[in-house]
């Protein structure tokens, strides 16, 4: 559990992403603001990265380059080894929000997808069926978003982003607007969902426990510039329950850190 | 709670004595009926206009340039606004004539167009598809243009394609700005229809106000006037009817059918 040093992590042929001196500066020459400064990372096949960072330290940022929303200004991402130029088609996003589409059912909002990769939706209703059934929502593919709660429209998303099998999926502070029983629910469901599939998940988020709680490696990322701090592996077994997070190890590894996002600026 | 079997009583009541005071103030101050028709005069000559069949003829001349000018405009409103709304060139060259055009008031072309196309029905239609245009336009633009980031980025990340994204996205979440501009089209296409009645024409109920205001017939005009809102209600009432069965999912427009079930309890 000691913290990695960032230029001991060499990218292997497993590496799904691979991060090499990554810049973005938004606005252009001169001026700009710079939001990621020459951050290397990797993540590996089937790996849980989570990524916290106090809000403006360019996580959003980082999660758009990666998702082939926004050109990176320096440096590369590589997503199983090519350059990543545009949006990908075996990518799943998560966002804050649920971002659902009011005009279309449960089902037609998790066959979104489907529609737009025309992968057939006679095909792919039944697999999205059992999707919603893994995340408890069965019976619900026929209701409208403004239907459900907060938590239900956000295993809806989770869903949408699973329904075309991506190898990589990508979370932005997914659950950062659900209240704090809801979350931890959702985070007991996330870990079951990722063991059943094994993705390779990265997961941001800016809630220290969550970090530790879900991820393989937590990664600390410090503002001004959005900077990669100390990451560190988190050895608890899986499943791991929710009283985990009162066990010693557990307070252990949130303490270390807190401590890191501190040295870096980083909690107000 | 506002409504209810009493409330509605009430409102009746109501009518039925503004009705009353009305009829009552002409008798006894004696008005002359070309300043000022009692109700019971107003009744009358709808009922006499109605039997005689004389307005059902030009309520339906009427109503029918005022639904050709509706989708004369309003198709033409929905491709020039989607073609601005989705190309910054075209909205850049077109932006003066557009600014130019919104500022003027279209009633003020109804003698040109009746120079341009005619005492019959097409000046009446191209009229009241001018009028009726422009609020269609803009909303299309504002529409397609509302939406959200996170949508667009969720389409972006799936690799939606610009016509995907249009089709998808851009379009069903443009529909509630779109029946906006289609509940005001409606009413602006019926003025476009009067005044183009007005300047100049053989036959409908903007012609027949004209008339009867020669004959002193005011109160012809009277039941005139209360046939055109009756006709306005008609209208806009099928536009609000189709925007139930397209925009069921809006949250507005759900706000609206709970205050309609509410007052209807
Ligand atoms: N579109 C943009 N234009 C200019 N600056 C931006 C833009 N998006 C984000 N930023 C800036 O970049 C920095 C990082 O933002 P972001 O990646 O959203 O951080 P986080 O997600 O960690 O809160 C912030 O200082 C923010 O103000
Ligand atoms: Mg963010």
């Amino acid at each position: 559990m000691d913290a990695i040093a960032r230029e001991t992590a060499p990218a292997t042929a497993r590496d799904v992403i691979a991060i090499r001196k990554l810049s973005k500066t938004y606005g252009g020459t001169g001026g700009g603001v710079t939001a990621l400064s020459e951050i290397d990372c990797t993540v590996a096949d089937g790996e849980f990265l989570s990524i916290v960072g106090p809000s403006g330290c360019g996580k959003s940022t980082l999660l758009k380059i990666l998702a082939g929303l926004l050109p990176a200004s320096g440096g590369e991402a590589l997503l199983n080894g090519s350059p990543i130029t545009g949006a990908r088609k075996d990518i799943g996003v998560v966002f804050q929000s649920p971002v659902l589409f009011p005009w279309r059912s449960v089902l037609g909002n998790v066959l979104l997808p489907v529609d737009v990769q025309q992968l057939g939706r006679d095909r792919m209703t039944a697999r999205a069926m059992d999707l919603l059934k893994l995340v408890g929502l069965d019976g619900f593919e026929h209701r409208y978003p403004w239907e459900l709660s907060g938590g239900m429209q956000q295993r809806v998303a989770l869903v949408r982003a699973l329904i075309h099998d991506p190898a990589l999926l990508l979370m932005d502070e997914p659950f950062g607007a659900l209240d704090a029983m809801t979350r931890e629910q959702m985070n007991v469901e996330l870990q079951r969902i990722w063991m059943e599939r094994r993705k390779t998940v990265v997961f941001i988020t800016h809630s220290t426990s969550e970090a530790v709680f879900l991820g393989d490696r937590v990664m600390v990322m410090t503002p001004r510039p959005g900077r990669i701090g100390d990451l560190f592996a988190v050895d608890l077994p899986r499943p791991r329950p929710l009283d985990v997070m009162t066990t010693e190890k557990f307070g252990v590894y949130v303490r270390r850190i807190r401590k890191s996002l501190n040295a870096g600026g980083g909690l107000e | 709670m506002i409504g209810g079997p009493k409330n509605f009583a009430l409102r009746l009541l109501l009518i039925a004595v503004f009705l009353a005071v009305w009829e009552a103030i002409v008798r006894v101050f004696e008005i002359p009926l070309f300043i000022l028709p009692t109700p019971s005069n107003v009744f009358t000559a709808l009922y006499r206009g109605i039997a005689s069949s004389l307005y059902v003829d030009h309520v339906w001349i009427t109503v029918t340039e005022t639904l050709l000018g509706f989708v004369l405009g309003t198709s033409l409103a929905f491709m020039l606004g989607t073609v601005i709304a989705l190309s910054r060139p075209v909205e850049y060259f077109l932006y003066p004539f557009v600014v130019m055009f919104q500022a003027m008031p279209k009633v003020a072309l109804a003698p040109l167009i009746i120079v341009w196309f005619g005492l019959g029905l097409t000046s009446k239609v191209v009229n009241a598809a001018l009028v009726a245009f422009f609020p269609l336009m803009v909303n299309t633009i504002v529409g397609l243009r509302s939406a959200e980031e996170d949508k667009v980025n969720l389409m972006k990340s799936l690799a939606a394609t610009r016509t995907q994204i249009f089709w998808m996205l851009q379009l069903p979440n443009a529909m509630p700005y779109i029946f906006a501009g289609l509940e005001i089209a409606m009413i602006f296409a019926l003025i476009g229809a009067i005044v183009a009645e007005f300047v100049g024409a053989q036959a409908g109920l903007g012609m027949l106000i004209q008339s009867m205001n020669f004959t002193m017939d005011v109160a012809g005009q009277f039941s005139v006037l209360l046939l055109l809102s009756l006709i306005g209600l008609g209208l806009n009432w099928i536009v609000i009817a189709v925007r139930r069965r397209v925009l069921f999912w809006d949250a507005s427009q759900k706000f609206d059918a709970d205050a309609a079930k509410k007052e209807a309890i």
